[in-house]
């Protein structure tokens, strides 16, 4: 079950400036799981306690992991994930 | 330093203000590695918020897909502020994202829709730092030289 995953430009300095990377799992939460394995901290930045963080977008396919089931969404064998912090900003 | 053609400068500051009393977004992609800001992709912004923006997630993947397909890079992350001044606010400093891209804050409060002035600042931010940076408005980037 691996999945190339694509990493953003800030989070590179956790794959040796890879660009992309495979990681195993049947969900997007157990691919995450194995990203940190090998890439220790990096699900840090992509979890909080309450599940993805508001600012880190994730896609399965071109699809936002958030309408089709968050960290429960699922994997199969040769899916494209992307990982894409948020282009955002505010007052406060 | 951020150097910025005459014609990538006036879009920005045309949808600035179009878009003034809400923030407006958009970044200009450049050759990866280049500095080179060369294609102005205005980006709607999700949020509609005079004090927020933010890119539609949709939206954005395409964006970087496109340029992912044309080993393009942002060169520039633009938005504007409507009612304060140019500057990085606390979110836009911890959201920012792309340590080699030129963070430019457009200042629409003065003028608001109407011919004007506006402010026209360019940053970096990197782990938190924000540097202000000069802006060089120029005719035409110059050309690529060819190896
Ligand atoms: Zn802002």
């Amino acid at each position: 079950m691996a999945v190339e995953v694509r990493i953003p430009t800030i989070l590179r300095s956790y794959t040796s400036d890879q660009k992309a990377v495979t990681a195993e799992g049947t969900t997007l939460a157990a691919v995450i799981d194995d990203l940190d394995a090998n890439h220790p901290g990096i699900k840090e930045r992509l979890i909080e306690q309450s599940g993805l963080r508001r600012f880190v977008n994730v896609y399965v396919n071109d699809e936002d992991v958030r309408f089709i089931g968050g960290l429960e969404a699922e994997i199969s064998d040769g899916d494209q994930v992307v990982v894409l912090p948020a282009v955002a900003g505010g007052q406060g | 330093m951020l150097t910025i053609d005459q014609a990538t400068y006036d879009r920005i500051v045309a949808h600035a203000k179009r878009d003034h009393p809400d923030e407006a977004c958009g970044i200009v992609a450049g050759p990866e590695g280049s500095d080179r800001a060369e294609r102005v992709v205005e980006m709607v912004n999700a949020a509609g918020s005079p004090t927020f923006y933010e890119f539609d997630s949709t939206e954005l993947l395409a964006l970087y897909k496109d340029m992912w397909s044309r080993d393009e890079e942002p060169v520039v992350v633009y938005h504007s502020h409507t009612a304060t001044e140019a500057y990085p606010s606390r979110t836009d400093i911890g959201l920012a994202s792309e340590p080699a891209a030129h963070y430019v804050l457009v200042g629409t409060r003065e003028h608001g829709n109407n011919e004007g002035p506006v402010e026209f600042r360019s940053f970096r931010i990197v782990d938190g730092e924000v540097t202000e940076e000069e802006v060089s408005v120029v005719p035409h980037l110059l050309p690529l030289t060819k190896e």
